[in-house]
């Protein structure tokens, strides 16, 4: 699925991978692929982890992992960080989720009486990316949706989600509501139906598996 | 001409710090955070104070030294889920929380700096966020007014200064100093080296001297600024 997601990933872009399963696309991506990582917190050109041993103390990505920099990095100030999140010059974010409506709505920052950390720069990263995909398990731990028709718990975003990967499938969010594009490999279009809190457009004739 | 020196005792520069201050603090987790100036409030123990702060840091860091002493009325933060026990002071209603989206604080804050009074956006209109706060239509479209911030005191880090001031950021530690350092009426700045004028060239000047009231060289670099091994 992490590697399904790095095909998301076209050359050229300004991408930003949030805090979690997304930060892992990376290691999908080949060192000399062109594509320019943005950090909340100040950094265009994310170069790859570092351990600790060789970790810098000021060079941090948004998620607290130590990071270098490559060629062509620039740091910037939060203010600077977010005009260019949203001006339109981010193209792509990848972002987990708690629920994802058939509309595209996103909750993704709170569970009201068992987490509520604060959102950080998600809204800004779901309402203004150019593509939101989300990245995430096909239900919670409890096995419950988290694809479902409208959201109930607090909103990130609205309408903001273009694509869903999860463990089971690639979905699109259409004005048709969700449709199934990709099945991950072993899995069969009843079980993602079953899986899913909203009606499924399952295309006709074969469909890709990865 | 000369320009003035500014530089500054640290129990000095901190004790300008009144009860019930609104204070702003820079950082982003560990790069950038004053954890200097942090442990000398601490020390001198102001109470009822505002904090405005991206994050909380971690346990046994930075700003959770001065929410466990128990001097922080108000945190005004982006995300404090590093901090467990600061999840634990909100849900047990021990400190009050105003939760802000990320780039939405820099751009109040900013304003504040710049002497505007307001930001005008549409970000955050479909979360309770922005639930209550008074709305416009720009271009026919749904606006929120977000005021602008400004503090009685900044705490910002830098990594080099001269003594009047102005200031230069290592890395990612820049986030949300430089606006900080402009949306104060007092604002005190520690440094990793102070260097006398002309030590920074004026292309190489991130924060201009006059806004920065006191520089606070930094003799060591205790602990908490050093690489966290998690």
């Amino acid at each position: 699925m992490v590697a399904r997601a790095a095909g998301e990933i076209a050359p050229g872009l300004v991408v930003n991978l949030g805090i979690g399963l997304p930060t892992r696309v990376v290691d999908h991506l080949s060192s000399d692929f062109p594509v320019c990582l943005h950090s909340e917190n100040g950094l265009a050109g994310i170069g790859p982890s570092v351990p600790f041993e060789a970790a810098d103390r000021n060079l941090i990505d948004a998620g607290g992992s130590y990071v270098s920099t490559i060629p062509g990095s620039a740091f910037f100030d939060s203010s600077t960080s977010f005009a260019l999140v949203r001006s339109g010059r981010l193209d792509l974010t990848m972002l987990g989720a708690f629920e994802v409506a058939e509309t595209g709505d996103l909750a993704n920052w709170k569970i009201p009486g068992k987490f509520s950390p604060g959102v950080g720069g998600g809204i800004e990263l779901a309402q203004k990316a150019l593509r939101v995909v989300v990245l995430s398990t096909h239900t919670d731990r409890q096995g419950n949706p988290k694809l479902v028709k409208t959201c109930t718990l607090p909103l990130t975003a609205r309408g903001c989600v273009n694509r869903i990967i999860t463990d089971m499938a690639v979905i699109d969010v259409t004005p048709q509501g969700f449709a199934l594009r990709e099945l991950a490999d072993g899995v069969g279009v009843r079980e993602v139906e079953e899986a899913t809190g909203a009606p499924l457009t399952v295309p006709d004739g074969d469909i890709p598996v990865y | 001409m000369r320009l003035p020196d500014k530089t500054t005792r640290l129990e000095e520069a901190v004790a300008h710090i009144r009860d019930g201050a609104t204070i702003m603090v820079g950082g982003f987790g560990v790069p950038g955070t004053p954890f200097t100036l942090i442990r000398e409030l601490v020390r001198q123990g102001q109470t009822g104070l505002t904090v405005i702060k991206n994050d909380a840091n971690e346990q046994d860091m930075g700003i959770d030294h001065l929410l466990v002493s128990g001097q922080v009325r108000k945190l005004i933060s982006t995300h404090i889920g590093l901090n467990r026990r600061a999840i634990e002071l909100l849900n047990a209603g021990r400190i009050e929380v105003e939760f802000c989206a990320q780039g939405i604080l820099a751009e109040r804050i900013h304003a504040g700096g710049a002497g505007l009074k307001a930001i005008v956006t549409d970000i955050g209109l479909a979360t309770e966020l922005t639930a209550g706060k008074p709305r416009v239509e720009i271009d026919g479209e749904a606006a929120v007014i977000e005021t602008a911030l400004r503090a009685d005191v900044a705490l910002v880090h830098a990594d080099r200064s001269d003594v009047f001031g102005n200031l230069g950021y290592a890395a990612v530690a820049r986030n949300f100093n430089p606006m900080m350092a402009m949306a104060a009426d007092r604002v005190i700045a520690e440094a990793e080296t102070v260097l006398p004028l002309g030590g920074l060239a004026p292309d190489a000047v991130h924060t201009p001297g006059p806004f920065v009231d006191h520089v606070v060289g930094l003799e060591a670099l205790s602990e908490e600024y050093q690489v966290v091994r998690r």
